[in-house]
C-alpha cells in the first residue's frame, strides 16, 4: 500500500489568526487518521499536508479542507494529516475536534 | 445523538420499530444515557414492534420500555424474556409468544415511526438495498416504511408528522391527516468509500438483470419523512415540492457527488426554516458523539444488565 502526499494551500476572506503552538489529536487507526496542527508565520496561508494511501479522492479532500478553513477562518497555519483511510466525515469531524480541543485549550 | 434529540424528542414518538443495523443499536444503547439527559424517559419509546435486540436490555432495565411485542425471537434471550414477561408477549411456561403477522400488521398500521439503515438512496429520496445480484433486507421495511392510507387513530407523532406536510393542503385542502415517520439513517460513505448517495439506485441494474417490471425499491421517495446522517437532518416531510425535496437531501449528503451538487445559499435557507439541521442547529456538541455515550459498550456489560439472564450465542463472548 503505498503512500501518497497531497499538498494545498487557502487563503480566506476573513482570516483571523489564532495563536496556539502546536497541536496533536487523533490515531492513525484504520478508517481513522491523525492531525498536527501548528501556527506559524505563513503570510496569512493555511498549508496542509496529507499522507495518504486513498487514490482517486483529491478533489474530496480539496473540498473538506478547504470547508474547514473556510468555515473557521483559519490563517498562518500549517495542517499535517497522516490519514489511514478516513471517510471525508471522520477527517472534518477530527479536524474539527481538534480546532475545538486548541480553542478550549487556550481559554 | 441528533436522531434522540430532533426526531424522537421533537415528535414525541412512542409506537416504533427500528431496523437491525448499528444505528439503531447505538439509539437503543443512548437511551439510559442521553435520553435520561433530555429528560425524555415516558415520553418517548414505549411500545416496540420488534425482535427481543439484547441491546434493549439497558433501555427495558431502566424503565424505558412498557412493551415490546416480537416479529420474531433472537438467540440467548430466552431466559431475560421469560423474567420479563411485564414487557414481552409470553405463554404460560414464559416462552416468548412471537407473531410475525401480528407484528406485521401492527406495524404497518399502528406504529408512529420505523427508522433503520439502507445501501443506497437516490437523489429524489428512494433507497433500496438490492445490489446488482440480490436483494436482502426486504423483512419488514416495506410494510413498516410507508405511510398506511388506511390508518384513521391518531397519535401526538403522526399527526404532528402529517400537519407538517408540505403537500398536504395541495392533496387535502383543509383536512387534518398524520403521516408515519419514516426515517433512513446512513452515513454518507460506506465501507470503501462506496457512496451512500447514488445517481441510480443498483436497484435498477438488478431490475434490468433478472427481467422485472421495476427497481425492487424498499421506501419510496414520498414515504420518506426523514434522512439521517453525519451532516445532518433532512426533514424532508416539511418540504413542499420534489425541487425543494432534492435540496434537503443534498444539504445532508456531504462530500458524495449529490451532496456536492449543494447549493450553499440554499442549505442556508433550508436550516433557517428548520428543514434542515446541523448538529450545531439542534444544539449538540459533537466532540460528546462517542462511544461514552453506550449504556453497554460490549456483549458482556449486556450480560451485566441483564442480570446474567441474557445468554449470549458463544460468537459473540470474548470472554
Amino acid at each position: 500500500m503505498a503512500l501518497r502526499e497531497l499538498n494545498f494551500e487557502y487563503r480566506t476572506e476573513k482570516p483571523s489568526r489564532i495563536e496556539f503552538g502546536m497541536h496533536h489529536y487523533g490515531v492513525v487507526g484504520s478508517g481513522d487518521m491523525e492531525v498536527i496542527m501548528e501556527s506559524m508565520d505563513l503570510g496569512g496561508a493555511v498549508k496542509v499536508r496529507v499522507v495518504t494511501p486513498v487514490i482517486g479522492f483529491d478533489k474530496v479532500w480539496e473540498k473538506v479542507l478547504s470547508r474547514f478553513v473556510n468555515d473557521n477562518s483559519l490563517a498562518d497555519v500549517s495542517i499535517e494529516i497522516n490519514d489511514n483511510n478516513s471517510t471525508p466525515v471522520i477527517v472534518s469531524m477530527r479536524l474539527r475536534q481538534a480546532l475545538q480541543e486548541i480553542k478550549s485549550g487556550m481559554k | 445523538m441528533m436522531a434522540l434529540k430532533g426526531i424522537y424528542a421533537e415528535y414525541e414518538v412512542q409506537r416504533l420499530n427500528h431496523g437491525i443495523g448499528f444505528f439503531t443499536a447505538a439509539i437503543e444503547l443512548m437511551l439510559p444515557t442521553y435520553g435520561n439527559e433530555l429528560g425524555l424517559k415516558g415520553k418517548i419509546c414505549k411500545n416496540w414492534a420488534l425482535n427481543p435486540h439484547p441491546t434493549m436490555i439497558p433501555a427495558i432495565e431502566d424503565g424505558w420500555v412498557e412493551s415490546i411485542h416480537c416479529f420474531g425471537g433472537e438467540l440467548g434471550m430466552e431466559d431475560y424474556v421469560a423474567a420479563r414477561s411485564d414487557i414481552f408477549f409470553v405463554g404460560p411456561d414464559g416462552t416468548l409468544r412471537s407473531n410475525r403477522c401480528y407484528s406485521q400488521t401492527a406495524g404497518h398500521y399502528a406504529m408512529d415511526m420505523f427508522i433503520g439503515g439502507t445501501l443506497q438512496i437516490d437523489r429524489y429520496g428512494n433507497s433500496s438495498t438490492a445490489t446488482a445480484n440480490r436483494v436482502a433486507g426486504f423483512g419488514g421495511a416495506p410494510n413498516m416504511g410507508c405511510d398506511p392510507k388506511g390508518r384513521r387513530h391518531s397519535s401526538r407523532a403522526w399527526l404532528k408528522c402529517g400537519m407538517e406536510l408540505g403537500s398536504r393542503e395541495d392533496l387535502i385542502g383543509n383536512m387534518p391527516r398524520g403521516k408515519r415517520l419514516v426515517v433512513q439513517m446512513q452515513e454518507t460513505f460506506k465501507e470503501k468509500m462506496d457512496p451512500a448517495f447514488v445517481e441510480e439506485l443498483d436497484a435498477w441494474k438488478l431490475a434490468r438483470n433478472a427481467n422485472l417490471d421495476l427497481p425492487p425499491v424498499m421506501i419510496y421517495g414520498d414515504d420518506i419523512t426523514h434522512v439521517v446522517t453525519e451532516v445532518g437532518i433532512a426533514y424532508l416531510s416539511r418540504t413542499s415540492t420534489i425541487e425543494e425535496r432534492m435540496d434537503a437531501i443534498r444539504a445532508v449528503a456531504g462530500y458524495t457527488e449529490i451532496g456536492l451538487e449543494a447549493d450553499d445559499r440554499k442549505t442556508q435557507e433550508l436550516r433557517e426554516r428548520g428543514i434542515v439541521k446541523y448538529p450545531e442547529d439542534l444544539d449538540i456538541d459533537i466532540n460528546r458523539a462517542n462511544r461514552s455515550m453506550l449504556a453497554a459498550k460490549n456483549v458482556k456489560q449486556l450480560v451485566e444488565w441483564s442480570g446474567g439472564l441474557y445468554n449470549p450465542p458463544s460468537r459473540f463472548r470474548n470472554w
